[in-house]
């Protein structure tokens, strides 16, 4: 099932108390497993203030996965780390916004609370592995902690769990490996521990930035192959973090494109490849060379670059280099580069677009 | 003198490369003594012709880098012959060496480290005519004038520093370095990998562009297929340092006859959910060049291996068994699969 886009208000929510005593709204149907709301991220640099994040909504459900894809500095990472307050600070801060998590909100909970989410009900994993694996502690060490935090368990037990999950993730000779420290193996290797490392806690729900994008391609299908599978079985969900739209199209069930801070588009996977609405997403589905393109027919770019965030346009963020907008008369024009452009539905599409001129059909 | 209706012989390639092998001792124990080689480059023929890219496809460790920098000397051959315009570059030295690198420029794949950030733009750009003696100082400038307009930056950001630039103006930076001696032949190690798909268009077009301009021959490098058929007419995929499979872009694309091949373009992703990658096409990871299989060294992972593939070294012959005896033809579609003619 597709998560809406337009975020409802608060009209229509009776009020309860939560186990940690805050009064939360409640609302039919009930609220998704993960549901962030107008997120704004700041960084302070020399040159004043940088908003990486500019109100950025999506949610996402058990057995479900949602990709955030877009180009570098688009702030696709730091809005995953927003959701664990990974942030670090300074120089960044989260200045805005709700991450609603089972009904609580994560970016008002006491720090304390924290680590019983963080590498529990909600695990990350990282394009770099050895970001999270210690590399004085073998891996026996490192996933038998899991465990004990996790679940309590002693050595023994957390030993045969530990050997389960690496051959789950399909490690050869998992008794040798429990024994070797991180630098003794392989890049792919390496990167499937910190999979198993994730999934020993039985997460709720897994963020994973660029996951395969340091592995070869056949590795690569092998990791996504696996994530796909153990969704499958456990019915976690899943926040993809990406710039490659091939692995997007493999994985996600929906897709929220970003650019210069803002999701300038959203919508089921099959939507947003076949039937795109904003023209940036068009264009980068242009540039990619795909099977079959030749070098006699040019790969379609995207002139211009990416504004600066610490002083963004006053409208479209994307209007500068957008060729859809060169075709519009003048009038229409003006409005592109001076009103801000909302998320909103198109009308006839499945597709939300932050575009005042979606590609085909009307906005709603 | 020649009848003009005589059918042209094609030309001769402008790179050779013969069985070069480029192999590197492991030292370990108390003596640093020699325990044992690791083969990066073993036995690779292929050939280039002008004006023609060869893309080198093939997954970390493969080689592929170390044959890119073997073929311009950066690192001494173990044996075997590389034949640049006729001229043996294993074997050259001195002022040979000298004039025959100058028509050889490698573009690397991190504009980030492969520029100096003490110096200018146009200092970079310049350097290779410095270095070589090319003319006066005010030609120089000239030339570098007319070089950054060439790769689409324009002549007055020669007084700027890498840092203020992007990644993919930066690699722009590394391309007009690199023609600024007019080379002949450009070795691009992963040059577009580092970059964001909408820039890495951009200069995958450039490149294409200066090719049909300045008739240049790239050797291509890259671990992404799509890239890479894109760009070339020549396709060689490479895995633990030998050849596995070589011919026409478009035959090894649309019918490739080695199994790791075919892992290989299965397993891009495409991005198309309706053509999503099921299964992992091949089961574990490549295996230690240190102590590669016997035999073909794809055995171990190859879900077409039978008991024979793991004593014979398959020859990388014809796809075509009309072909078979041709061996030297530039067209030729080869395999090193023994079972090429079943599967």
């Amino acid at each position: 099932m597709f998560q809406g886009h337009s975020l409802k208000t608060a009209a229509g929510r009776h009020v309860s108390m939560t186990r940690f005593g805050a009064p939360m709204p409640r609302r039919d149907p009930p609220l998704p497993l993960l549901e962030v709301q107008d997120l704004e991220v700041t960084f302070a640099t020399d040159a004043g203030p940088l908003r990486a994040v500019d109100g950025v909504s999506f949610a996402v459900d058990r057995n479900r996965t949602l990709g955030l894809v877009g180009e570098s500095g688009c702030g696709k990472s730091v809005s995953a780390l927003a959701v664990l307050r990974l942030i670090p600070n300074p120089p960044g801060r989260i200045t805005a916004g709700r991450v609603l998590w089972k009904e609580r909100d994560l970016l008002r909970l006491p720090a304390r609370q924290l680590p019983a989410i963080r590498g529990a009900e909600i695990a990350m994993i990282f394009q770099d592995p050895m970001t999270s694996l210690n590399p004085v502690f073998t891996i026996e060490q490192q996933l038998g902690e899991v465990l004990r935090i996790r679940f309590g368990q002693g050595r023994r037990q957390a030993r045969a769990r530990a050997r389960e999950m690496l051959a789950t993730v399909g490690i050869a000779d998992p008794d040798r490996r429990l024994q070797n420290y991180p630098h003794e193996l392989s890049g792919g290797m390496k990167q499937r521990i910190m999979i198993a490392m994730a999934l020993l806690a039985e997460p709720d729900l897994l963020i994973a930035d660029e996951p395969t994008t340091a592995l070869d391609v056949t590795i690569q299908a092998q990791i996504l192959a696996l994530i796909r599978e153990l969704q499958q079985r456990t019915g976690m969900a899943m926040v993809l973090i990406t710039h490659d739209l091939g692995v997007v199209a493999g994985v996600c069930d929906e897709v929220a494109v970003m650019y210069a801070g803002r999701i300038v588009e959203h919508a089921p996977s099959a939507a947003i490849f076949e039937n795109s609405q904003h023209p940036y997403t068009r264009g980068l589905l242009a540039s990619i060379p795909r099977k079959g393109r030749r070098k006699e027919s040019r790969l379609a770019t995207i002139e211009g670059v990416v504004p600066s965030l610490l002083e963004p346009p006053p409208g479209c963020r994307f209007a500068e280099r957008c060729p859809r907008r060169r075709e519009l008369p003048e009038a229409d024009q003006r409005r592109c580069r001076q009103v801000d452009p909302e998320l909103l539905p198109v009308a006839g599409t499945p597709n939300a677009a932050a575009c005042h001129y979606p590609c085909s059909g009307e906005r709603r | 003198m020649q009848p003009m209706t005589e059918p042209a012989a094609p030309p001769p390639p402008l790179l050779d490369v013969r069985d070069l092998r480029k192999h590197y001792p492991v030292r370990g124990g108390l003596f640093a003594t020699q325990q044992a080689t690791v083969k990066a480059v073993d036995g690779v023929s292929l050939r280039v012709r002008p004006g023609e890219t060869l893309g080198l496809v093939g997954e970390s460790g493969c080689g592929k880098s170390t044959l890119g920098r073997t073929i311009p000397r950066l690192e001494d051959p173990t044996a075997g012959e590389v034949y640049f315009a006729g001229r043996n570059l294993a074997e050259a030295r001195g002022r040979e060496l000298f004039a025959l690198r100058r028509q050889i420029q490698i573009i690397f794949q991190d504009p980030y480290a492969s520029l100096n950030p003490r110096m200018t733009v146009g200092e970079i750009v310049r350097e290779p005519l410095a270095v070589h003696r090319r003319g006066r100082r005010a030609d120089q400038q000239r030339r570098v004038a007319e070089l950054l307009e060439l790769v689409g930056l324009s002549a007055d950001v020669s007084d700027r520093y890498p840092h203020e630039f992007s990644g993919g103006q930066r690699q722009r930076v590394g391309i007009a370095r690199a023609l600024t001696l007019e080379p002949k032949l450009i070795i691009a190690d992963e040059p577009v990998s580092a970059l964001d798909v909408s820039v890495q268009s951009q200069v995958l077009n450039l490149l294409v562009e200066l090719q049909e301009r300045l008739g240049l021959t790239y050797l291509f490098i890259s671990h992404d297929l799509s890239v890479v058929e894109y760009l070339s007419d020549t396709i060689a995929v490479m895995y633990l340092g030998k050849i596995m499979e070589i011919g026409p872009a478009r035959a090894v694309f649309e019918a490739p006859a080695h199994p790791y091949t075919r892992a290989l373009i299965e397993a891009i992703p495409e991005p198309d959910p309706r053509r999503r990658v099921r299964h992992a096409p091949v089961r574990g990871e490549t295996p230690s060049p240190i102590n590669p299989p016997s035999g073909c060294v794809f055995h171990t992972r190859c879900p077409y291996a039978v008991e024979a593939c793991r004593g014979v070294v398959p020859p990388l012959e014809a796809v075509d068994p009309a072909r078979r005896g041709q061996a030297d033809a530039d067209d030729l579609h080869r395999a090193a699969c023994i079972r090429k003619d079943e599967i």
